[in-house]
């Protein structure tokens, strides 16, 4: 009887660990552009993203018309000039996390982690290793990381005329917030 | 009778309950049902006039969009004029984003010393997945013709104004086509002859078409229903050509045009020249953007505004 009990519990916390997602809608990603003549930065509130602990499987979906930009005239161009966003509307990520296995999801705490997929953004698909941070809190995951991306490796072309207020490389920043998934 | 199952089959069992049941592509799958929500389409034309007239653009809260415009003299006064070169009409012009939803513009001409204000509120925006297949926007504008009354005549202040009122009709077709009808009424409180209407009525049709990123080529026909008769000078209907040049903050429009002024009053009601005898005057816009009022949301970010 002590076994079977024993072997109940057994199955069910490994189904309970085992299965274990993460999911968000709200997640954060910033962009960061820097000259010497002007800095740009625009939010996204809106991109989705689902982490299975099991696997260590990823995905980030970035919808492009939900980037905010302080001047409205710098997000239509960004729309329409160099994101092409009717054409491309999303970018997304689809990748792994290396460690995630070893990661304790019930125990509160920071893990530096890597995650390595492919990044599909204006149509060009480029394989990327992003370091960065998975925290455990109150239940729910953290993703954080920062990263630069080439606009080239993207095809996205920076006129002559913008050249001096648009960098070439600009920096990702990623922090999204994913709370377990009832199933 | 005790039946005993061996330990293995136990952690086999076990095991196998815990296998994951979801496969990799379920993971996408999971965010694959996320429904496309209407946004609004922007960018329908590069700026807030087609060519001479108003296009359904507004500029956003808090924007000031300086223009300076000019048109020259016609093409066919020949070489002495520098083709028109040497007579310029000027209009400078502030159009200010009092929401985003309201644009007010002002603006002055040399010609007749015409000041002209207008309010450009939008009544529907077009959306995609869905959402509203046209924009619609109405313009009201007048204007005020101060210069110095000439000696034995009188013009009292009613007299040198006009009105005009607009509705403004939009479609993005695709990412290179937009087109616009505007039907238009100008009140003219004082026209030359009593035979003239002081009302005409009549339909604009504008249309720009993508070349690349960052320009276009547009075309403008004000078609007025009840034209003035006039046998000497006849009135035309304003036909105009133009080109969108951006390069971010700044937009220059480029055209050749039969009419030479700038406000609607004159260029839909008062237009003479002919495009067949070379009545075509060059002219530009060159609007520049700036910031006034710092949108809300973005305190402590990076941007080089904070």
């Amino acid at each position: 009887m002590k076994k079977i009990i024993l072997i109940a519990v057994v199955c069910c916390l490994q189904h309970f660990v085992h299965a274990q997602k993460f999911m968000t809608r709200s997640g954060q990603v910033s962009f960061f552009s820097s000259t010497a003549v002007e800095n740009i930065e625009a939010i996204n509130n809106e991109v989705a993203c689902v982490f299975d602990a099991t696997s260590g499987e990823l995905v980030f979906i970035v919808p492009i018309k939900s980037f905010k930009f302080d001047r409205a005239l710098m997000q239509e161009h960004f729309n329409e000039n160099y994101l092409e966003s009717d054409q491309y509307p999303k970018a997304d990520f689809k990748g792994k996390i290396d460690n995630a296995a070893a990661i304790n999801y019930s125990k509160e705490g920071t893990t530096p982690v890597k995650a390595f997929g492919t990044m599909t953004m204006h149509g060009v698909s480029q394989a990327i290793t992003v370091p960065g941070t998975l925290t455990v809190k109150n239940g729910s995951v953290t993703f954080k990381a920062v990263f630069k991306v080439k606009n080239k490796d993207y095809k996205i072309i920076i006129p002559s005329v913008a050249a001096k207020k648009v960098a070439e490389v600009v920096e990702i920043t990623v922090n999204s917030l994913l709370a377990p998934l009832k199933k | 009778m005790k039946i005993r199952i061996p330990k293995i089959l136990f952690v086999i069992g076990s095991l196998l309950s815990a296998y994951p049941s979801f496969a990799q592509d379920d993971l996408t799958a999971l965010l694959g049902d996320v429904k496309e929500k209407p946004s609004p389409v922007s960018a329908t034309f590069k700026t807030t006039r087609i060519v001479n007239g108003h296009s359904i653009e507004g500029v956003a809260k808090g924007v000031m969009d300086i223009k300076i415009s000019h048109r020259f003299g016609r093409l066919n006064q020949g070489a002495v004029d520098l083709f028109g070169l040497d007579n310029a009409y000027i209009r400078i012009g502030a159009d200010y984003g009092l929401t985003d939803n309201i644009t007010l513009g002002m603006g002055r001409s040399n010609v007749d010393k015409e000041y002209d204000a207008y309010a450009k509120v939008k009544l529907l925006t077009q959306k995609d997945h869905g959402g509203s297949p046209i924009a619609i926007s109405y313009v009201a504008a007048m204007s005020l013709k101060a210069f110095r009354t000439p000696v034995g005549e009188s013009f009292i202040l009613a007299d040198r104004i006009c009105y005009t009122h607009q509705v403004l009709f939009a479609k993005k077709v695709n990412k290179a086509l937009s087109l616009q009808l505007t039907p238009t009424l100008v009140h003219y409180n004082l026209v030359d002859f009593s035979s003239y209407a002081n009302n005409l009525i009549a339909m604009g049709f504008g249309a720009r078409m993508k070349v690349s990123n960052r320009a276009t080529v547009n075309a403008e026909y004000y078609y007025v229903l009840n034209k003035w008769d006039n046998a000497q000078t006849p009135y035309t209907n304003n036909f105009s050509l133009g080109m969108d040049i951006e390069t971010g903050g700044h937009v220059f429009q480029f055209m050749l045009t039969n009419t030479q002024a700038m406000t609607e009053r004159n260029f839909i009601g008062q237009t003479t020249g002919q495009w067949g005898k070379g009545d075509i005057h060059l002219g530009f816009n060159l609007g520049r953007v700036f910031t006034i009022k710092q949108p809300k949301g973005f305190e402590g970010s990076r941007n080089s505004t904070y």
